[in-house]
């Protein structure tokens, strides 16, 4: 069994570290703060071929495997998590559709924009009354010949407010439930019908744009309707899913490694009773089940990166990894501040930003709990 | 225009110990990186290079070739590793007749850029001694290259300001950080690096004679290494401006610094 990376993975390792180290960890503070979408980063993520990341290289993509996707999205976490979920909603939940799903014609007009970074991109599927419940969704897609007129809106869109590109979750027949749903793509310029509602003011990840999108009778080319056949639409969702759950699980481990390197600094400065923190066995024991769990929660995401690049069944690994990736994120930064007192709990340390960020990974492409049913279904088996 | 850059694999002395028995770097855990001076040498070739080419070259074991491979990853076309047993533990004069002769091997060169000193020995003696075996002009401490026609104008910096050195090409120049934005290497970058094939130059290749170089044929040898104790802490003189200038005056007559007339 070789659990270590090949020397490329290593490389991109290395290459990614510095750049997250030098061109995204100074700002991070700075677009938590303002709040501020980082488009600068963005472009310089795109300059590296980092948001064609899952594109394949005929379409100007980088193309890379499964794992390495997993040490770009661990190493950018690390540095800021709302540039990882920034780069994330675009490689992974928006591209995905296209790459593994799109037809030829699709692919070819939407891929390369993607690839390049001229469009960013998003993937639209929660409304308000379609969460955890996926195949409610409310947002109708009715035939008039060669079009789609599209009615209703988004909520919670990652990306939704500068995206140049969305993929979004309708219904073309709401009594057919799962069955009924199809997937459609945007080029948001210019589109008439299509308009950006409130941008969500929240509690972490505060440098991405989350957004309402809204659709007033939006009419769209049967061409932008994914896989070009109606009814898809919930086996692709799922698929984009269970690829994403590896991507936030990861993102949970790089939040949390961010807070530990940061307590593992503080206990050798800080002194107490006229002892560094480290001395005390209080902290080292926090510090070893810190460590070991994020280990461990690592481990998970690149079992089942690995297993997706084998083009094995990665779905109960990536579910584990993403329920436990989440909840080490939680653990590690809450334990973190209270390594560091009331230094964790203002805002000149970055302990109460991880903390916030933390939390979303339990909530946002599906919660902990929907985690917990998927793991469930993969051990009972079907109609258990 | 094409252009061969000298690079050296060195351990990250950022953090380094010295091994205070042996007087030898700990070099246990410690990651290997490229050397910083020399990484601006490749940079400022691959903003020259234009329709030209950009060979890599670095004198080391095997495993230098992740250092090749990096700068392969950061645009250069060609890598070539001058790797041998009988290289081990040249110093910089056998070093420098290594590389010379592998440069003469490769041939085909409008200009040889190399980093100004490697962070491990702090010689910065290899660039030079290279440019006097292959009988070209050298500009050191360089920032800026300007080319125009056959020419080179090269920023060359100095203590307290520059000068700018004009010379003809072919030549060599030992490159400063610049200033210039890093480079990273893109993810295609990086995959094409490992698709490329790296050439292994050995002592064989490159014709050269054992006398000329390894540990036996170097003039020098270190003797011992060893971290110089830390320099006495300053003083702060504190008071007003007419208080503080004479207390320095006095300091300094006191050091013979100064003296009065």
């Amino acid at each position: 069994m070789d659990l270590s990376f090949n020397k490329q993975q290593l490389m991109i390792k290395k290459v990614i570290t510095e750049f997250a180290e030098k061109e995204i960890k100074p700002y991070a503070s700075e677009i938590d703060q303002e709040p501020r979408f980082p488009e600068e980063i963005v472009k310089k993520m795109a300059k590296l071929g980092l948001m064609g990341m899952s594109i394949p290289k005929k379409y100007g993509g980088s193309e890379l495997d499964n794992v390495s996707q997993t040490i770009i999205m661990e190493e950018v976490s690390k540095a800021c998590a709302s540039t990882s979920v920034t780069m994330g909603a675009h490689t992974s939940l928006c591209c995905y559709p296209i790459v593994h799903h799109g037809t030829e014609e699709q692919k070819q007009r939407f891929l390369p924009k993607l690839a390049s970074g001229e469009y960013l991109g998003a993937f639209a599927l929660t409304e308000p009354e379609a969460g955890s419940d996926a195949v409610n969704v409310q947002t109708t897609a009715v035939k008039d010949r060669d079009e789609y007129i599209i009615n209703g809106s988004k909520i919670f869109i990652t990306n939704g407010g500068k995206a140049d590109f969305i993929n979004i979750v309708t219904t073309t027949d709401p009594a057919a439930r799962h069955k009924g749903l199809a997937i459609f793509a945007i080029e948001t310029k210019n589109q008439k019908g299509f308009s950006v509602g409130k941008k969500e003011d929240k509690l972490g990840l505060r440098g991405s744009n989350t957004s309402e999108i809204i659709f007033q009778d939006m009419r769209l080319p049967k061409e932008n309707l994914i896989g070009g056949k109606e009814g898809d639409g919930f086996k692709i969702a799922m698929n984009v899913f269970n690829s994403g759950r590896i991507g936030i699980g990861i993102q949970g481990v790089g939040i949390a490694q961010a807070a530990f390197d940061e307590c593992l600094k503080y206990v050798k400065e800080r002194e107490q009773f006229g002892r560094k923190l480290h001395k005390f066995q209080a902290i080292q024991f926090m510090l070893s089940e810190m460590a070991t769990r994020i280990e461990a929660a690592r481990l998970l995401c690149y079992e089942a990166a690995y297993l997706k690049d084998q083009g094995k069944n990665y779905i109960k690994e990536a579910a584990m990894a993403k329920l436990y990736g989440s909840d080490v994120a939680m653990e590690v930064t809450r334990k973190a501040i209270q390594i560091h007192g009331g230094y964790g709990f203002i805002k000149d340390y970055p302990l109460e930003r991880f903390y916030r960020d933390a939390k979303i990974t339990e909530i946002y492409e599906g919660t902990s709990e929907i985690q917990k049913l998927v793991i469930a279904a993969q051990l009972l088996g079907k109609g258990f | 225009m094409n252009i061969i850059v000298c690079i050296k694999q060195v351990p990250d002395t950022t953090n380094i110990k010295i091994d205070p028995k042996k007087g030898t770097l700990i070099r246990e855990g410690v990651p290997s990186i490229m050397n910083p001076d020399d990484k601006h040498a490749l940079e400022a070739a691959l903003k020259l290079k234009k329709d030209g080419k950009v060979t890599v070259l670095s004198m080391g074991p095997p495993q230098a070739e992740e250092a090749l491979r990096e700068a392969l990853a950061m645009g250069a076309d060609d890598a070539v590793l001058l790797c041998d047993i009988k290289f081990a533990g040249s110093d910089t004069w056998a070093t420098a007749n290594a590389i010379s002769a592998a440069i003469k091997k490769i041939g085909n060169y409008d200009l040889i850029l190399c980093g100004r000193q490697a962070i491990d020995g702090d010689t910065a003696q290899v660039g030079p001694q290279m440019a006097e075996q292959l009988n070209l002009p050298q500009v050191t401490y360089v920032r800026k290259i300007e080319i125009n026609a056959n020419k080179i104008n090269a920023e060359r910096v100095l203590e307290d300001g520059y000068e700018i050195v004009e010379t003809s090409l072919p030549a060599l120049l030992t490159l400063v950080k610049s200033g210039n934005d890093p480079v990273y290497p893109s993810l295609i970058g990086i995959q094409k690096a490992y698709e490329k094939e790296i050439k292994t130059l050995t002592a064989a290749d490159i014709n050269i004679d054992e006398s000329r170089t390894g540990l036996n044929s170097s003039p020098t040898s270190v003797v011992k290494s060893f971290t110089p104790p830390p320099k006495g802490g300053g003083v702060i003189l504190e008071g007003s401006i007419s208080d503080v200038s004479k207390k320095l005056i006095v300091i300094l007559k006191e050091k013979e610094i100064i003296q009065e007339f």
